[in-house]
């Protein structure tokens, strides 16, 4: 058993000035303070890391900068899941008793402490050095090649994509933290500048500054009780030259054992945070989860359905396309999200139900796949 | 270990792939051991035809380095093989997935790298 007892996030974007243990202490300081904890009482540290400050041993690093001296830290490298499998870690951590509260912390200064192209050159090494890297390609060219495949397979058209823009950026409008304000348009994102084809600007996520952190307890610390009920993973393969069929991905794998560990069905759930560092990504999650049929996601955001007032509202913060993507704070603002839904505190983006959420994570090119289900326990 | 052959990735215009004599799987990412049944030694080296069928693309219009930048918009392929395996390379920019194709090698951002044309 385990509860996310306390949820901290910082506004994504820009943060000049702050290092990524900066934004970490930040978060790390909410997430603490609302699970009504002192930082003493923290006897675990899960990190993730900083392009921007690679370290070897970044756990103690943050764990010394932010005074705790803990009895279990180290950092976890899964891309974009990391924040899901830190989170799915500390679950098993506490419900072994290894620790009591487990801190669960990322952050980085991705936007202000390095350039873009910095960046991208650093997210690229996800390729294979030998038979990938020297081609030129970027993590939009990854996904590019990959929504090239499932738009052919599945009759998915680039308009279809620019809807999951349009759904995050409107999320986004709602909340004073995310990196976007601006609304913006399918035609917008039809017509914004060519990236890595059929991926345009306003189908990639950002660069941004921010941080995010949990607190994750084997007992709950207030009556605001959210329990992890369920969580699962899947590596199906590292390159896109090496992964499987569309219909073998991991999210199906990974969806397909947390739905097993939690005694859970899709039909079950009421709050949806999934990974959409690329619209095709949100897509194809989307439809691998079973949230929605084969090539029918857009259409459910056409209708609505994904909307805050729908039946399965998502990423109701706007999700990394417009929230923003910090690295391994990124997607862990959806589980920020989440709990604030989770617990009736998401103020004027607050949903009906999110009784049962699902979560789900990425990391590389849909090759590390991470899904969890919470649930509101009274 | 198997002395490792000369191809495109060290400099060589030939696409290189592996066979495993044990179970018969193929593989491109060269190892000194079959990734699918785990045989040492028993690996044969093969040259490919350079003929295959293209899986994906994406014309890269956004790249990050002074060296690459020289040469957008380029298209980054996925093509299975007649060999029977996937391997990603340069393309024309009007390839379409399904075409049928042919590779030969150009230079880029100082090296050379397959560049697949589609067969007429």
């Amino acid at each position: 058993m385990s509860y996310i007892n306390g949820v901290g996030l910082t506004s994504y974007g820009k943060h000049q000035g702050s290092s990524s243990l900066d934004l970490m202490s930040k978060a790390a300081e909410l997430a603490i303070a609302d699970a009504g904890l002192k930082r003493a009482e923290i006897d675990g540290i899960l990190c993730g890391y900083s392009t921007v400050s690679p370290h070897i041993m970044l756990a103690t690093v943050f764990a010394e900068h932010f005074g705790i001296r803990p009895s279990y830290a180290h950092a976890v490298q899964v891309g974009g899941a990391t924040g899901l499998a830190m989170t799915m870690l500390a679950h098993h951590l506490v419900d072994a008793g290894v620790a009591r509260h487990v801190l669960v912390v990322g952050g980085e200064n991705r936007l202000t402490g390095q350039s873009r192209d910095a960046s991208i050159v650093a997210l690229a090494q996800v390729g294979h050095p030998d038979y990938e890297v020297p081609l030129g390609p970027t993590i939009p060219a990854y996904y590019g090649l990959v929504a090239s495949r499932y738009m052919h397979e599945y009759g998915v058209t680039q308009q279809d994509l620019a809807e999951f823009a349009v759904l995050m950026r409107a999320h986004a409008l709602t909340h004073p933290g995310a990196q976007f304000h601006d609304p913006i348009t399918v035609a917008d994102v039809m017509a914004s500048k060519p990236v890595a084809l059929p991926l345009k600007l306003l189908d990639c996520c950002p660069v941004s500054d921010g941080g995010a952190a949990f607190v994750v307890s084997r007992e709950a610390t207030s009556e605001r009780r959210v329990r992890v009920r369920g969580c699962a993973q899947a590596h199906t393969h590292q390159h896109v030259t090496a992964a499987p069929a569309l219909s073998e991905l991991g999210a199906e794998i990974a969806i397909a054992k947390a739905k097993a560990a939690a005694g859970l069905a899709i039909s079950d759930v009421r709050y949806a945070a999934v990974y959409d560092s690329f619209t095709i990504t949100l897509a194809m999650l989307l439809e691998d989860l079973g949230l929605a049929g084969r090539g029918e996601a857009a259409a459910r955001v056409r209708s609505g359905y994904f909307g805050r007032g729908g039946e399965m509202p998502l990423n109701t913060h706007g999700g990394l396309l417009s929230y923003g993507h910090c690295g391994v704070g990124g997607a862990m603002a959806h589980l920020v999200e989440t709990h604030l839904q989770m617990t009736g505190r998401a103020g004027n983006r607050q949903v009906k139900d999110a009784s049962i959420a699902l979560l789900h994570g990425d990391g590389g090119v849909l090759s590390s796949h991470v899904s969890m289900f919470l649930e509101r326990v009274r | 270990m198997s002395e490792r052959p000369a191809d495109w990735t060290r400099g060589t215009e030939v696409i290189r792939y592996q066979v495993c004599r044990n179970c018969g799987a193929k593989q491109y990412f060269r190892r000194n051991f079959c990734a699918a049944c785990g045989a040492t030694d028993r690996l044969a080296e093969n040259q490919a035809s350079g003929e295959g069928t293209v899986y994906a693309a994406s014309l890269v219009a956004r790249a990050a380095t002074p060296e690459t930048r020289a040469h957008v918009p380029y298209n980054i392929v996925l093509v299975d093989t007649v060999e029977g395996f996937r391997m990603m390379a340069h393309g024309d920019k009007d390839l379409a997935i399904g075409d049928r194709v042919m590779a030969r090698f150009v230079p880029f951002a100082g090296r050379v790298v397959p560049y697949f044309e589609k067969i007429k």
